[in-house]
């Protein structure tokens, strides 16, 4: 039971380091408020799901689909916000995502509240297969660990990969833009078409989250998408540090053990107010985090002092 | 002839626009759908645009003097609908109730600006600071209130089925009371800001607040000042926002935050007068988009308008001429 608990613990870490791996780079290294995470992860939840269960797709083509439609959305939005100014888009993202949820919420195609169901068939069977495998070294009880593996080496190959692109040439413009916009456009780049290729590769690992979140509760429903999951992230973001890939590994994984293991302190409290005083903790940690160091814990204040 | 037309109708300014087309609509609804169900769809509008507009009173005042994108906002909203349940729990009387609650909202802003944002402000924080700052508040409010009010739905204690005929139009009793409510603290706040001359220095802070410093102007006690006023008119507008709906739960602050953004930049931020136009503006969409497309689609209305609004005219339809600093 406890160990079932924990590896759970572990999958939604996993899943939500990768969303954060996406505000990262927004947000973190190109300077955009990007508040809509949530937004492109139920594009991609709900673009695989509808496009197995209903359109019957295989699993890998209807996530590769989704992939590039939530890519080409967020294309489209840093497209159309080139004007904005920084508080403007954030609040345009967060409309964004709640246009998502309240889309979903409300039409036949995506189950509405019900939720969507019968689009997992394909993990299951490989995930049993998998299962069998473990039970030779006797973990065949633990139902979750195929998942757990996979979003975890899904999770680490990502974020290594976002690190071999900190690197890049690719990513220096992204940084000029996120502490200079005007001086980048100055040098000849092009700095609208960055800003669009970083917006689109951080919803394509918010897809990539929602995708194994869809796996996680194998049935979708709007309420997991809800723009609080999105400011989750941010709380991560924060306790692993902006420009540090790396850390939101460790900010992730303090943040889902605080969450989830606090459900197991025994109060004489009612859940919901266990559930409120979670929250309110998160609420306080948010407000003293951005206070006391604004580039998170493990955050990379390197090439930004200059300016002050 | 018609090249002259076009430029004509370039000229018109946007208020004019605006009406016009509000007014095409309004016919082109009639001829559909008929005067009674129209009109009605109108009343109801009117009623959503009070407490929407009350609402981005507040929030176009703390996003053009403090120049703070306040994500907590919606959730003062929330704390004005229960600081009043709290106050009738405890035995005062409704109206006496709906007064304290506005006060104590105006309170909560007031230490909210004390402990949250002055700091922030003193120190130079980033957008993305004050972002954050404003979600962990928004968490505070909301969940405080849901660890003491339980997150079931709520409801004032006033009679929800009663309604008053007006000729072949049905008005909810709440509908009207709250509708009333708003008139009132609307005018009062007219009144009160007209004489004692207060719009003119947030309006100087809001456009240039080195130059409004440089003048004389006290910038911070116009900052307390506008914390105080934000904090009544989300008092206010959360309360007639309860009294008019009927049954709300602590979840109501970011729905209707998305909204009071739409109504806020439509007026042009700084405005509160276009803020409160941009609230009816809303609320009718709102209304008489339930006509073409079904009640469930409303909040919906709000958000496209926003997001439109942002990317068409972000300076909104009522800006005033921007000064050059």
């Amino acid at each position: 039971m406890s160990v079932d608990f924990w590896i759970n613990v572990g999958v939604i870490a996993g899943i939500y380091g990768i969303l954060t791996l996406g505000l990262q780079l927004n947000t973190g290294f190109t300077g955009l408020l990007n508040f809509g995470q949530a937004g492109y992860m139920a594009i991609g939840a709900y673009g695989a799901g509808i496009l197995v269960a209903e359109a019957g797709f295989s699993l890998w083509l209807a996530f590769s689909t989704s992939l590039v439609l939530s890519a080409a959305v967020a294309m489209v939005i840093g497209w159309s916000t080139s004007r904005l100014g920084p508080d403007q888009f954030a609040i345009v993202t967060i409309a964004f995502a709640e246009i998502v949820r309240h889309i979903l919420q409300n039409t036949d195609f995506s189950g509405g509240n019900q939720g969507l169901i019968g689009f997992d068939v394909e993990w299951r069977s490989a995930s049993e297969w998998i299962t069998l495998l473990f039970s030779g070294i006797g973990l065949g009880e633990y139902k979750q660990i195929p998942l757990l593996l996979f979003v975890w080496i899904t999770f680490v190959a990502l974020t290594g990969l976002m690190k071999m692109l900190e690197r890049t040439p690719w990513s220096r413009v992204l940084r000029g833009i996120r502490d200079d916009e005007t001086a980048i456009a100055a040098l000849g780049k092009n700095t609208l078409w960055f800003r669009m290729q970083s917006l689109a590769i951080g919803a394509a690992l918010a897809v990539v989250a929602g995708f194994f979140i869809a796996l996680d509760v194998t049935y979708l429903y709007p309420g997991i998408f809800d723009p609080t999951f999105t400011f989750f992230g941010f709380v991560i973001l924060l306790i692993g540090g902006l420009g540090n890939y790396w850390g939101i590994m460790l900010g992730s994984v303090v943040f889902w053990t605080l969450m989830e293991g606090s459900r197991l302190i025994e109060t004489s409290l009612s859940a919901t107010e266990q559930a409120s005083l979670r929250f309110l903790v998160v609420g306080f940690l948010l407000i003293v985090l951005s206070r006391v160091c604004p580039h998170g814990f493990l955050g990379n204040s390197r090439g930004r002092d200059h300016d002050h | 002839m018609s090249a002259t037309a076009l430029a004509y109708f370039t000229e018109v300014p946007k208020p004019v626009k605006l009406l016009v087309s509000l007014f095409t609509i309004f016919l082109c609804l009639i001829a559909f759908f008929g005067t009674v169900k129209v009109s009605q769809a109108t009343i109801n509008g009117f009623v959503t645009g009070s407490y929407l507009g009350l609402g981005a009173m507040g929030l176009t005042l703390i996003m053009g003097v403090m120049k703070l994108v306040n994500l907590a906002y919606g959730d003062f909203l929330v704390a004005g609908a229960y600081f009043t349940l709290t106050f009738t729990a405890l035995g005062t009387p409704l109206p006496l109730s709906v007064l304290l609650a506005t006060l104590g909202t105006a309170l909560l802003s007031i230490l909210a600006e004390k402990l949250v944002w002055l700091p922030l402000r003193s120190a130079g924080a980033s957008a993305l600071q004050c972002f954050l700052s404003a979600i962990g508040l928004s968490f505070l409010i909301r969940f405080a209130i849901q660890f003491f009010g339980g997150s079931e739905s709520r409801s004032f204690d006033i009679d929800v089925l009663s309604t008053m005929v007006l000729g072949p139009f049905r008005v909810g009793t709440q509908q009207a009371l709250g509708f009333v409510m708003a008139l009132t603290v609307f005018s009062m706040l007219a009144i009160g800001l007209w004489i004692s001359g207060a719009m003119k220095t947030m309006r100087a802070v809001s456009d240039n607040r080195l130059l409004a410093e440089v003048c004389g102007i006290g910038v911070g006690h116009t900052i307390d000042l506008t914390s105080l006023l934000s904090g009544l008119l989300a008092g206010a507008a959360g309360i007639v926002y309860a009294t008019a709906v009927g049954s709300f739960n602590p979840n109501f602050g970011l729905t209707l935050l998305l909204s009071l953004f739409a109504a806020a930049t439509l007026g042009g931020i700084g405005n509160i007068y276009g803020a409160m136009l941009g609230g009816l503006v809303i609320g009718l969409s709102q209304e008489w988009s339930a006509l073409l497309l079904g009640a469930k689609w409303k909040p919906l209305v709000a958000l496209v308008f926003l997001v439109l609004m942002l990317l068409a005219v972000p300076r909104g339809i009522f800006a005033r001429a921007q000064r050059r600093p």
